[in-house]
């Protein structure tokens, strides 16, 4: 039976939260802190409402790319689990380079795809897409490859064809690694799109939060820094809860298979 | 009244010299028996004997080192120690499996799978629900009905029960005569325990804990088998005959 959360899940939190921005607006009227350096609380609502509907905006665009990578990522990360899954030389031969990929940090190869694609949303999408391609690759894989081998036996029994195999079977089977995998590469899309946009998001006519943060720390606008940050972590834990709950509606039939 | 079984001497299943190596181990040595149409076969040996083995060589989900299986029919319908049921796929669904991977018509097939859910003691709100939804004894009801849904002439049961409570175990055991009588099945069943192999069975191949086989019971008691008959002079018999060579065999 599910038990519901204790109330003190939420509430201490919200009240941590609440003493945080006390303490600190407090700071700053008391030692009068250089706006440049830690604006108030106060003052980042303040720019916020004055800027709600750039900042708005360009959460949204940032949303866009993050989904749009995200959703590149899933297709292209489950073809290549797919592929790694039923060729052994592919596996061996391609993943390695897959583990390499991961391993060098965005911000190095986030120029050269800069260059490939040009500035814009493009690039942007390809970095969404290539910082949140591994999970996914590594847990489709693993879904794949991990088949009850009782089902497999029952497979061979009818005399399934590969096809039914992989359809009746393996995919379905996958599923919930896909979702496992699809819940990391959530958070990292935002984390994908703010570094994109940070790098690639200029000169285009919609702008999106990274653009924001890079613009704002230029000109030492620490207030509307701030409010980008604050929007971005917003966004991330959005995703990610999307993602989690669409993953609870998707994963209740595998219940039982999660259990055993 | 139960309706007699019809049995036709012509073997249906037919192990012949068969043996089973895994690296130095043996598993299986020279295994031979014909098990006619339409009789059930119990299979008991001690744990690490190879009788699962030897149902997955009839099966032909392993083949042997050495010796040969010969089936007289189509291929046996096979059910496993767990359900090994898709979870994600209602008991209808999972009934109707081996339909689908035929490619067999869609037409009747609704029919035909609460033909089998109800042969089995499942209704239809049972047949509507995912394995989770359902309790162990149920899961294996729904196994036993995708395995009965392509009218095999012969069923391979891997120890069913052997997770199941007493109660439950002999309500089913009860329940898969009833099926083997009315469908006029070969039955070749792997179990641990003697009283069950006793209580269902025509005849128990003992195997010995080196994989030879030790000894060929005949089991010839009333076809129509009732749950008292384990109290009888007969059955203890037949009980002890079996135990005798299964201890003689360790």
């Amino acid at each position: 039976m599910k038990t519901k959360p204790p109330i003190s899940v939420v509430l201490y939190p919200i009240l941590f939260l609440l003493l945080l921005l006390a303490v600190w607006q407090a700071a700053d009227w008391i030692w009068k802190i250089p706006r440049i350096l830690l604006p108030s609380p106060w003052e980042i609502i303040t720019i916020s409402i004055q800027r709600m509907d750039d900042l708005l905006s360009a959460t949204l665009i940032t949303a866009q790319a993050a989904l749009a990578g995200f959703a590149l990522a899933l297709a292209i990360g489950t073809t290549f689990g797919l592929l790694f899954s039923v060729s052994k030389i592919a596996r061996r031969g391609v993943y390695p380079y897959m583990i390499f990929l991961q391993t060098v940090p965005i911000v190095a190869i986030a120029p050269l795809i800069i260059i490939w694609f040009g500035g814009g949303m493009a690039s942007i999408v390809v970095i969404v897409t290539v910082i949140s391609l591994f999970p996914i690759v590594t847990n489709v894989t693993t879904g794949l490859r991990s088949v009850d081998t009782g089902l497999l036996d029952l497979m061979t029994l009818y005399r399934a064809a590969p096809h039914q195999v992989l359809f009746k079977v393996r995919l379905p089977q996958a599923i919930p690694y896909l979702v496992t995998g699809a819940k990391i590469s959530s958070g990292l899309t935002i984390v994908g799109a703010v570094i994109g946009e940070y790098m690639a998001g200029h000169g285009i006519d919609e702008q999106g939060l990274g653009y924001y943060i890079f613009m704002s720390s230029q000109n030492f606008q620490t207030e509307v820094l701030f409010a980008s940050i604050f929007l971005s972590s917003l966004l991330g834990v959005t995703m990610v809860t999307a993602v989690a709950v669409i993953s609870r509606t998707l994963l209740a039939r595998w219940t039982f298979q999660l259990e055993q | 009244m139960t309706t007699p079984i019809s049995m036709s001497r012509k073997p249906a299943i037919t192990i012949d010299d068969l043996s089973m190596q895994y690296g130095d181990a043996t598993v299986l040595d020279s295994v031979s028996c014909d098990i006619p149409a339409g009789q059930w076969v119990s299979i008991v040996g001690p744990s690490g004997c190879g009788k699962s083995t030897l149902l997955r060589c009839v099966a032909g989900l392993t083949n042997p080192t050495t010796g040969m299986v010969q089936l007289g029919g189509e291929q046996p319908a096979f059910v496993f120690q767990d359900p090994t049921l898709l979870p994600w796929r209602s008991a209808a669904d999972n009934i109707q499996l081996p339909l689908e991977l035929e490619e067999q018509s869609t037409e009747n097939r609704s029919d035909r799978i609460l033909q089998v859910a109800k042969l089995v003691g499942l209704d239809a709100t049972d047949i509507n629900k995912y394995p989770r939804e359902l309790s162990g004894g149920m899961r294996m009801r729904v196994s036993i009905a995708r395995a009965l849904v392509m009218k095999p002439n012969a069923l391979l049961l891997d120890e069913p029960f052997a997770a199941l409570d007493e109660i439950l175990r002999q309500q089913l055991n009860q329940e898969l005569l009833h099926i083997w009588q009315t469908q006029q099945m070969t039955v070749l069943f792997v179990t641990h325990n003697v009283t069950e192999a006793v209580y269902l069975s025509q005849r128990v191949l003992v195997l010995n804990a080196n994989g030879t086989v030790g000894g060929d019971v005949a089991i010839d008691l009333p076809i129509d088998r009732v749950p008292a008959i384990r109290n009888t002079p007969p059955f203890l018999e037949k009980t002890a005959a079996v135990t005798r060579i299964l201890q003689e065999g360790l």
